[in-house]
């Protein structure tokens, strides 16, 4: 196996006692000492800082500014770029031509250029994909800074101490912010259903600006085991399990993530790869949906968990994506896809677990409500 | 007690095996948040899948350490599988058997051979 490649925070991650797992080619915290079930409590009640630094994060520049930036992109994602504020932030996807999904992003308004977040796993491909999507673009790597997440309630006033003037951001504004840490990118968004913030930060003042907020009794390390937990709880897709190339964003139920303007009849109707399906599902229905499911034993359902209409015979009418033991609804839950008449709310299917059909009922996502400062 | 290289301990009371997992597998599981047990008057012989312990990273299979009959079970891990970390070698034992031949147990380790092998 290659080496793994490790974010700024690797000997603090050691030094908590984090216990570290391979994700995505880096060496990353799993959990902590505390344990994922009380990780996640935390978050929800208090704050919990997450090394996101494996995401991707890349500059678009080009001679006509912003605006050429959003643009070209607009021809790579069915978002509206070009329509949104400066200094805002919007969540998207690159599409492919099967109307699938590449990869689901972060895209932010930036004055004079656009800043995006993009997964892990994803990253190289993403960049090749904007080099050759974006030609009037130049497209720019930033690989001298990590992301940081706090999220939770507490974290407003946990950061407002360090950063002023973040308290007075809402949900999905972007802001740069000088600070003690130096210059900082922060955002106010997150993958918790939580309110909270993703920051930027140099390399070099990385640890320091982790320390200072770890330092804060409110505030606790969290590793990739309750950011789990915690983004499906919040009813939140992660790339490569509940969604991928073969889902189109109708059947992921993300629809509220493609605006007006480039829907059927908008100012910018499609333009984006894939838009002949896209648009056409969004009129007439896709033939299965994401949705939320709720076993109803203790057994959790996981990913790759067959679904079933009966609990006898037939073959499997769809599977769960994602799944996981809830630790704020003190319950199992899933998401996966299903055919769009077993696709309501309440409906009984059956999950088989170990060889046996336990019933599960369709939910409404997500689970927890959002907590967001709108 | 004796311990098994599966990271089960087994206990003689009033001539019953109780078997449980150690505190060292249930640091390396996580957090406990379902477990389920086996039907009580099940025939098991030793290496017998016989409770699944869902955790909240994975499922695992727990094997009957012995040969034997299950006739007790832990019912308060159904709706309190926590108990499984917070006392595992107490409150959160998994079934009693009524074994066949209580001299299998010989072949297991004692606590300080467990802890030459953990370590």
């Amino acid at each position: 196996m290659a080496d793994l490649l490790t974010t700024p925070l690797n000997a603090l991650h050691r030094e908590l006692g984090a216990k570290m797992v391979p994700f995505a080619g880096y060496d990353m915290p799993v959990q902590y000492p505390a344990g994922v079930m009380k990780e996640h409590l935390h978050c929800r009640a208090k704050a919990g800082l997450f090394d996101v630094s494996h995401m991707g994060q890349v500059i678009l520049r080009a001679p006509g500014g912003y605006a050429q930036t959003a643009t070209e992109m607009e021809a790579l994602v069915p978002v509206d770029l070009i329509g949104l504020g400066e200094m805002r932030q919007r969540y998207g996807f690159f599409t492919n031509d099967e109307g699938g999904i590449l990869d689901d992003l972060m895209l932010a308004n930036r004055g004079d250029h656009m800043f995006v977040v993009v997964n892990a796993a994803c990253k190289v491909g993403d960049i090749a994909h904007m080099r050759a999507g974006l030609p009037g673009c130049e497209v720019e790597e930033i690989t001298d800074r990590a992301l940081l997440a706090l999220q939770g309630p507490a974290a407003e006033a946990v950061l407002e101490g360090m950063v002023p003037g973040v308290a007075a951001t809402r949900f999905m504004d972007v802001g740069i912010f000088a600070s003690e840490f130096g210059e900082l990118w922060i955002s106010r968004s997150g993958y918790t259903g939580e309110d909270g913030y993703e920051i930027s930060v140099t390399e070099a003042e990385t640890e320091a600006l982790a320390r200072a907020l770890l330092a804060h009794d409110d505030v606790e390390p969290i590793g990739l085991g309750a950011r789990d937990s915690l983004r499906l709880e919040a009813g939140l897709c992660l790339y490569g399990h509940d969604i991928d190339e073969t889902t189109s964003p109708v059947e992921a139920s993300l629809i509220w993530a493609i605006q007006k303007a480039r829907r059927a009849g908008g100012a910018r109707e499609g333009g984006f790869p894939g838009a002949e399906r896209i648009l056409d599902e969004m009129v007439n229905g896709a033939a299965r949906a994401r949705v939320g499911l709720r076993p109803e034993g203790r057994a959790p359902m996981r990913e790759g968990t067959p679904l079933f209409a009966a609990a006898e015979g037939g073959e499997p009418v769809g599977q769960v994506t994602s799944g996981a033991y809830g630790p704020t609804i003190e319950a199992p839950m899933s998401m996966g896809y299903l055919p769009k008449p077993l696709a309501t709310e309440g409906t009984v299917i059956y999950g088989e677990v170990r060889g046996k059909r336990m019933p599960v009922k369709v939910a409404k996502l997500p689970f927890t409500p959002a907590n967001f400062k709108r | 007690m004796k311990f098994t290289e599966e990271h089960e301990w087994l206990r003689v009371e009033d001539d019953l095996v109780v078997v449980g997992i150690t505190e060292h597998a249930s640091e390396q599981l996580g957090d406990v948040v379902f477990v389920e047990l086996p039907e009580i008057g099940t025939q098991v012989t030793k290496d017998d899948e016989v409770v699944v312990i869902e955790s909240v990273k994975a499922a695992s299979d727990i094997l009957a350490p012995i040969d034997g009959e299950v006739v007790e079970v832990n019912e308060a891990l159904a709706d309190t599988p926590g108990k499984v970390n917070d006392d595992p070698t107490g409150d959160g034992w998994f079934f009693k058997i009524k074994a066949s031949d209580l001299g299998q147990m010989d072949e297991y380790m004692d606590e300080t051979a467990y802890q030459d092998y953990i370590s």
